[in-house]
């Protein structure tokens, strides 16, 4: 177990050091940068010239476009990178890690409630579709799952504002805080509760996304589990339907859901770019989306590894997890 | 099917008046089906495969033949500026107190004439937009660009991971391990934060037009997104060249090439196309959010993205409070197309392997 997980890994250290490789190439394949955007007018107007401009970018290890000297760079960046420090962000003037820290937290406690409730409305109701397949209630579910994964969530995000924030003035339009409300320092709960008033569309959105997936993925590996033999076995026993689904079908169903559900969690932190930027919510996916059409050259380097990282690691999660769950599975 | 045994029982029955009639009765009864009638059937059996199969003739004509027909009776195209003047009415009130020390409230009507965001009418059925578009119009445009993207996209995407998850697959060893590493660097990268990242690029180079950055952004997308063909395939022929088949393949002495694409890859095929039309719809939603964020299909081009991108709250809320008319039908439309996709996708799924059916 330890050797494996050991040489797991040691595989994702090399496919990191691959992605940080084509991440930094992308990046530094960008032609304008935060310096260039940020000291335009200067040089335009005669206050900076373009020796100067080029020795702040010197500072940076902007300057030199060719493979060689990205290369430099990119060794430098590489070696503070192992060692915790991924830079200065341009454009929030704070360290990268930071700048992640501070903002990490409110993405993913939105991204965790939408979570809860998507696997507490995606798992029954797949469960209810694959018993009674093919019926009305299979098919209209199945087509609402389907319609999940299809709509852009800026379009979703923007019909809910219609409804909720503009025709009916329930939820605030965007936003984290009310701004015109000023609330008294030590009012945590007044305080906490206008914030949860302005999460409850963001949410809304999240869940309404994902957990058609989750619905479609429950129905598939229950159906596929109600097919087997031990199924008929377990009805021709005389089991009532409800011991067959529940504790038969649905307990070697967990296997698939529980490896998948688990490598999700991760991914939790990534934030959700398009949804916070639609309801302005200062997450880390409203910070990035700002940083990367501004050029923050430094900041989108650490986001998308701190993403890819994220993302390998919830494959190893959810690898070990199906090795934790199904004693059946061999280790190679 | 029952049809088919019905008719063999029946031949049979009457093959029993004579041996000589056996044959010539079962030739006349007996109808042999392709593989690929097979599949048409139970593709055409689901009711949901052929909505979708309707959804996307549907959206095809609209982007397509809509356009054509445009041109032909009104004679314009996705760019013609209309300017439909409308009074457009601002009340603006104020308190103030006046010399005589008494209150008043000052009441002010202006009114102003604008030429955009006329309302649908009998010429511009859904009203023109910002810029005096015609949205109806545009809509065909937008649908028109995102179609061609997204099957561009796929076949890219389709080829290059057939020749990498074939290599791959087919000689194994060290070969196998350089294209799976490859394939795992690829699928760990975000897809849209690096996509953002590209088009940012692509936006701010001066040198490349406009017009161009459609290619680069397809170019952009299938970098992203071929490894997951790769994989399957990889799978399958990992699966298939254990087979006898093969084995017979390899003693009749052809090519490794050969061998690859005329016996391996053409197994494979029914699986691609099952994941391929499950791939179009995404790559209609990564295109539309790029647009959406104003670095995908450039203005003054048409796309379903940038059309919804108009009731973006950050760009004030009167076209999302007011002009439902110019954002809900793109998103509609964006909806009905990936569904149909996805439809058609687990429709043939289900027609090409009857035992994966769920």
């Amino acid at each position: 177990m330890l050797k494996y997980i050991l040489k797991r890994l040691g595989l994702a250290f090399i496919i990191l050091i691959g992605a940080s490789i084509l991440i930094y190439m992308l990046s530094m394949l960008m032609p304008a940068d935060f310096i260039d955007t940020q000291t335009a007018a200067a040089l335009q107007s005669g206050a900076m010239t373009m020796d100067d401009v080029m020795r702040l970018k010197e500072l940076y290890g902007l300057a030199d476009k060719s493979f060689g000297g990205i290369m430099k760079s990119y060794f430098s960046w590489l070696k503070s990178a192992l060692s915790g420090d991924l830079g200065f962000s341009f454009l929030y003037q704070k360290p990268v890690t930071k700048v992640l820290s501070e903002y990490i937290w409110l993405s993913f406690m939105i991204a965790f409630i939408s979570y809860i409730l998507e696997i507490a409305i995606g798992i029954p109701m797949g469960i209810k579709a694959s018993v009674n397949q093919y019926s009305a209630y299979d098919y209209t579910v199945s087509v609402f799952a389907m319609m999940g994964t299809a709509l852009p969530s800026f379009f979703l995000s923007a019909l809910l504002l219609n409804v909720f924030a503009i025709k009916l003035r329930i939820f605030p339009l965007q936003g984290l805080t009310t701004a015109t409300k000023i609330f008294d320092k030590n009012a945590y709960i007044q305080i906490f509760l206008d914030k949860a008033w302005h999460l409850v569309l963001p949410i809304t959105v999240l869940t309404l996304l994902n957990a058609g997936y989750i619905m479609k993925f429950t129905r598939t590996n229950m159906l596929e589990v109600l097919n087997s033999d031990y199924i008929r076995t377990a009805r021709a026993k005389g089991l009532s339907e409800k011991t067959v689904t529940y504790k038969h079908a649905f307990r070697n169903t967990m296997i698939p859901l529980v490896t998948t559900l688990s490598g999700m969690i991760p991914g939790l932190f990534g934030g959700a770019m398009i949804t916070e930027t639609v309801f302005a919510i200062p997450g880390i996916g409203y910070m990035a989306l700002r940083a990367t059409l501004q050029g923050d050259i430094p900041f989108i380097m650490g986001y998308n590894m701190f993403l890819a990282v994220l993302t390998v690691l919830g494959m190893l999660i959810s690898d070990l997890m199906y090795m934790v769950v199904d004693p059946r599975v061999k280790l190679s | 099917m029952t049809t088919e045994k019905e008719k063999i029982t029946e031949s049979n029955v009457n093959g029993n008046n004579g041996n000589n009639n056996i044959e010539l009765e079962l030739e006349h009864n007996f109808r042999v089906i392709s593989p690929g009638r097979m599949v048409a059937k139970r593709f055409f059996k689901s009711r949901l495969s052929v909505a979708g199969l309707i959804m996307i003739i549907f959206v095809f004509l609209f982007s397509f033949v809509g356009p054509l027909i445009v041109d032909a009776t009104w004679g314009y195209k996705e760019n013609q500026v209309f300017k439909i003047e409308r009074v457009s009415d601002m009340f603006t009130t104020a308190d103030f107190t006046g010399p005589d020390g008494m209150k008043y409230t000052y009441y002010d009507k202006s009114q102003t004439v604008i030429t955009f965001k006329a309302p649908p009418s009998k010429d511009h059925w859904l009203g023109t937009d910002t810029s005096g578009f015609d949205i109806f119009t545009r809509l065909m445009y937008g649908g028109r660009i995102s179609l061609v993207i997204s099957f561009i996209v796929i076949f890219l995407e389709t080829f290059i991971g057939i020749i990498m998850g074939g290599l791959a697959g087919y000689f194994g060893d060290w070969v196998d391990l350089l294209i799976m590493r490859l394939v795992d660097i690829f699928s760990s990268l975000p897809t849209l934060p690096i996509l953002l990242v590209l088009s940012a690029t692509i936006s701010s180079i001066e040198a490349i037009p406009p017009e161009h950055r459609i290619y680069y952004l397809m170019a952009f997308i299938t970098l992203l997104g071929w490894t997951g063909v790769a994989r399957i395939v990889r799978g399958q022929i990992l699966m298939l060249r254990e087979q006898e088949y093969m084995m017979a393949a390899t003693t009749t002495g052809i090519s490794s090439l050969h061998k690859i694409f005329r016996h391996l890859i053409p197994n494979t095929m029914p699986q691609l196309i099952v994941t391929a039309t499950l791939g179009l719809g995404g790559v209609i939603l990564y295109e539309s959010t790029l647009s959406f964020l104003g670095i995908g299909v450039p203005f003054p081009r048409a796309a379903w993205g940038s059309m919804i991108a108009l009731a973006d709250p950050a760009k004030g809320q009167d076209i999302l409070a007011n002009y439902p008319n110019m954002w809900v039908p793109a998103g509609i439309l964006i909806v009905v197309t990936v569904l149909g996709f996805s439809f058609i996708g687990d429709g043939l799924r289900d027609a090409f392997d009857p035992r994966m059916k769920r």
